[in-house]
């Protein structure tokens, strides 16, 4: 991250932000990640709505799927899956 | 609301974007994803000082996918006010940018240190004035954003950077100020208790307060893993539990021809008609690190029977409230 | 080009002539808390509200700090924004004018000055102003209702300028402006509205592409974001930015207020300074007392003169140093101490400015009216005889005196 910042000539005036987080990954805060059995799915989408990041996303098959780019790897979704099939896994 | 089932509500994009700096397992950015997946259209937002307000937008980065304003700690209920008014004038004239709005959700989030305590006049003040906005208490139940600080929100006998627990005094010694019915006294149209755990209760509730003519308030339970002291992952579990020991009952209360009308939600009703299903409160204590010394090294059964003797007792009120 | 407009003679107060410049202005909203001496700007508006005159959205605020912060709100939310206050209520707002001026929001607000507690007073002085002047806020000091009421209506299009963009305060002298009648000559409401015309906003490039500075829901802006270390610097610079801007913004829209109203009073006004020996400088309802007694003095022989400050921030120095010219011995009358400074914030801007010049005058200060206490001609003359002392004797032998209090 060695870009030059720019001066305060270039800065929008009010200091409103000019980036979205979306630019500032989180995913290497974590130690584990979450990987998810399809295979036990449900689809009842309780991990989306419990992502703290909003990194857990559902896909057009109904399916969820985890944004590692994101994920602070706090294992609410592996703790809350009503049938399991989340787990957290090491980070190798 | 047919866009409020959670097949619709999964489909829309979070009006918090990620890669914001909120610790991981923060119970705050789970509940505002899910109010904010209730807004109707147009909205702007309004966040106290706070962990929310530092976390999501560290210069030059921003995570808010809607306009959204930060003034100080103190006065999100006054600076939502002005956004209101503003709104109300333009509607008026027929005028201004804001004109065209049918409606136009505005929300102030506010932590337990901005609402109970310093921000309380504020908020009292443009309740009292009758501003269309929704006033969202994220109570964590410390100022946890400058160290973990006790507020007039932590509850009895937690222990805070400025309550902790002693040899001689074993954490926080005065009881959560009920700041509940503080503002159903002001007789708004709406107010709710919220927790995670019940998605689809948060966005209905959410929704309820958008649609509600006039002030509306929502308080959150938001479990705070470093000011709580619990491992990431309980987050939500800890919100459960707050439910079920009754220490943070769900309801929502309705001003009915000038009374307030509480009505108990489903996780709470259920508990209501049976009564053996209540968990005792311990259950929740024991999981959080900042009521360990009701544990350890010996057991305080006069404390922990004091929380339980003072949560039956509120308890109770809220069911003969909510006619049970 | 607008054409000089017929003109209506009203008796208002100091206050009331802000509250009827407001109400010609039509602001989106006014967020206000009643204080005395500037209670009656609320409650003249308040009638115009309850009378149907304006269209405005009243916020009737449970505190300053509340007014201020609604104004906030309101103006990012693209509207004008007005509030009045005074003193104590000043003081309650203290964060949140930091705040506004930093946000770079064109919110007005009018001051009644009055001296700050304790112990508390309600008469006036300068005390609650000077302790804002580091916020960001333009500061115009009115000698008169009539440069009140034309501040206010002025103040609108400096604030909102495109290179500005910053709140302003018009300050107006508590009682001896806010509750003395005089004569105001006032402008048609159309040629108002049309002077004033309809609230710009800047373009700035956010998060989502280009915007206009406002909150949008069409494309949102994130506004008072956590500024650390790295930009929080870059950010301050824009202001001071902007206040030099100002210097240039405010005689033009005086220019064309001119053309309109036929008044123009620049940044500051000189008055008989041309061939004077002895001169004072001040700001605020005072001017008028001295403009008296150097009349008097000019006709007794002595060669007195008057620079009056109507702008203190941004404060026009290279103005002043014109203006000043080649008088020998100022004198600046401050309405405000400053606990342990050199001397009063005025004397200080004076000096500072003229530190650099190899021909400066000797300069004095002279702190009078704390209080409320009365700033009689006897006493703005007893200040003229040390200026002619001090001329005489070619050096400041006191640099800051107390005047008109007791030993």
């Amino acid at each position: 991250m060695s870009e030059q910042k720019p001066g305060w000539r270039e800065l929008p005036r009010g200091a409103v932000p000019y980036k979205s987080t979306e630019e500032y990954e989180t995913g290497d805060w974590g130690v584990e990640y979450p990987e998810i059995d399809r295979s036990r799915c449900t689809k009842c989408m309780l991990c989306h709505f419990y992502c703290p990041e909003g990194a857990i996303k559902v896909r057009e098959d109904g399916y969820t799927e985890v944004d590692l780019r994101y994920c602070k790897g706090c294992g609410i979704c592996a703790e809350e899956c009503p049938v399991k099939c989340i787990k957290m896994v090491l980070k190798t | 609301m047919s866009d409020l089932t959670l097949r619709e509500a999964a489909k829309k994009t979070d009006l918090l974007a990620p890669g914001h700096r909120l610790c991981a397992g923060c119970d705050e950015s789970i509940i505002v994803r899910m109010v904010l997946k209730a807004v109707r259209g147009p909205t702007m937002v309004t966040a106290a000082t706070g962990c929310l307000e530092v976390a999501t937008t560290i210069f030059p980065y921003t995570a808010w996918r809607l306009p959204w304003i930060h003034s100080a700690f103190e006065n999100a209920a006054a600076t939502a006010s002005g956004m209101e008014a503003a709104w109300r004038a333009m509607r008026r004239k027929g005028r201004g940018p804001l004109a065209k709005y049918e409606t136009l959700d505005i929300v102030a989030f506010a932590g337990d240190g901005g609402t109970y305590d310093i921000g309380l006049q504020a908020l009292s003040g443009a309740l009292e004035r009758g501003h269309d906005f929704t006033y969202v208490l994220l109570d964590n139940e410390a100022y946890m954003n400058t160290g973990i600080q006790r507020s007039g929100g932590t509850p009895h006998a937690a222990a805070t950077t400025t309550s902790p627990a002693g040899h001689v005094i074993p954490g926080k010694r005065e009881w959560k100020k009920p700041i509940d019915e503080i503002v159903i006294a002001h007789e708004i149209p709406y107010v709710a208790t919220m927790s995670a755990a019940w998605p689809m209760d948060v966005m209905r509730k959410a929704r309820s307060a958008f649609e509600a003519e006039g002030p509306a308030f929502l308080h959150a339970i938001v479990p705070c893993t470093r000011g709580w002291r619990y491992p990431s992952e309980k987050t939500i579990e800890i919100s459960r539990l707050a439910v079920q020991t009754c220490i943070f009952p769900l309801w929502e209360c309705r001003l009915e021809e000038g009374r307030p009308v509480y009505k108990l939600s489903a996780a709470s009703a259920a508990i209501a008609r049976r009564p053996e299903s209540k968990k005792p409160v311990e259950e929740y204590l024991k999981l959080q690190g900042r009521f360990r010394h009701l544990f350890r090294p010996e057991r305080r059964d006069d404390i922990i029977d004091s929380i339980q003797a003072w949560v039956d007792h509120r308890w109770q009120m809220l069911l003969e409230k909510a006619g049970f | 080009m607008m054409k000089m407009e017929k003109q209506i003679l009203m008796g208002l107060n100091g206050d009331e002539a802000v509250a009827y410049a407001v109400k010609q202005v039509n602001p989106d909203v006014v967020a206000a808390y009643p204080i005395t001496p500037q209670t009656i700007i609320v409650e003249r508006f308040s009638e115009y509200v309850a009378d149907g005159l304006v269209d405005t959205e009243f916020v009737a605020v449970e505190s300053e700090h509340s007014a201020l912060s609604s104004c906030v709100g309101a103006a990012a939310a693209g509207a004008r924004a007005f509030t009045a206050t005074a003193a104590n209520g000043l003081a309650l707002m203290w964060e949140i004018t930091y705040i506004a001026a930093s946000l770079r929001l064109p919110i007005v607000m009018a001051v009644a000055n009055r001296a700050l507690s304790g112990p508390i007073n309600i008469h006036n002085d300068h005390s609650d102003s000077m302790g804002a002047r580091d916020s960001g806020w333009i500061q115009i000091y009115c000698e008169n209702s009539q440069e009140v009421y034309d501040a206010c209506i002025e103040a609108w299009r400096i604030g909102e300028h495109p290179d500005v963009q910053l709140p302003v305060m018009v300050c107006l002298d508590g009682f001896t402006l806010s509750h003395t009648m005089e004569n105001v000559l006032t402008l048609p409401d159309e040629t108002v509205r049309e002077f004033i015309g309809e609230r710009r906003f800047i373009t700035v490039k956010g998060h989502t592409g280009e915007a206009e500075l406002r909150l949008n829901p069409e494309a949102p802006l994130t506004m008072g974001p956590l500024d650390l270390q790295d930009f929080y610097f870059e950010h301050k610079l824009q202001q001071v930015e902007a206040m030099k801007h100002a210097l240039r913004v405010i005689p033009e829209v005086d220019a064309e207020y001119a053309e309109v109203s036929g008044r123009r009073y620049g940044v500051l006004h000189p008055y008989r300074m041309e061939d004077a020996e002895v001169a004072l400088i001040g700001l605020g309802s005072t001017m008028g007392t001295v403009r008296h007694v150097v009349d008097t003095l000019r006709s007794e022989g002595v060669k007195a003169g008057l620079l009056k400050m109507r702008v203190f921030r941004p404060f026009p120095a290279e103005e002043l140093i014109e203006a000043v010219g080649d008088v020998p011995v100022i004198g600046v009358l401050d309405k405000a101490a400053s606990f342990g400074a050199p001397g009063g914030p005025l004397y200080e801007e004076v000096k500072t400015t003229f530190y650099d010049e190899a021909d400066r005058p000797l300069i004095a200060d002279y702190i009078y009216g704390l209080g409320g206490r009365d700033a009689s001609p006897q006493l703005i003359r007893d200040i003229f005889r040390r200026l002619e002392e001090i001329r005489a004797r070619g050096e400041v032998a006191e640099k800051v005196s107390f005047v008109g209090v007791r030993e």
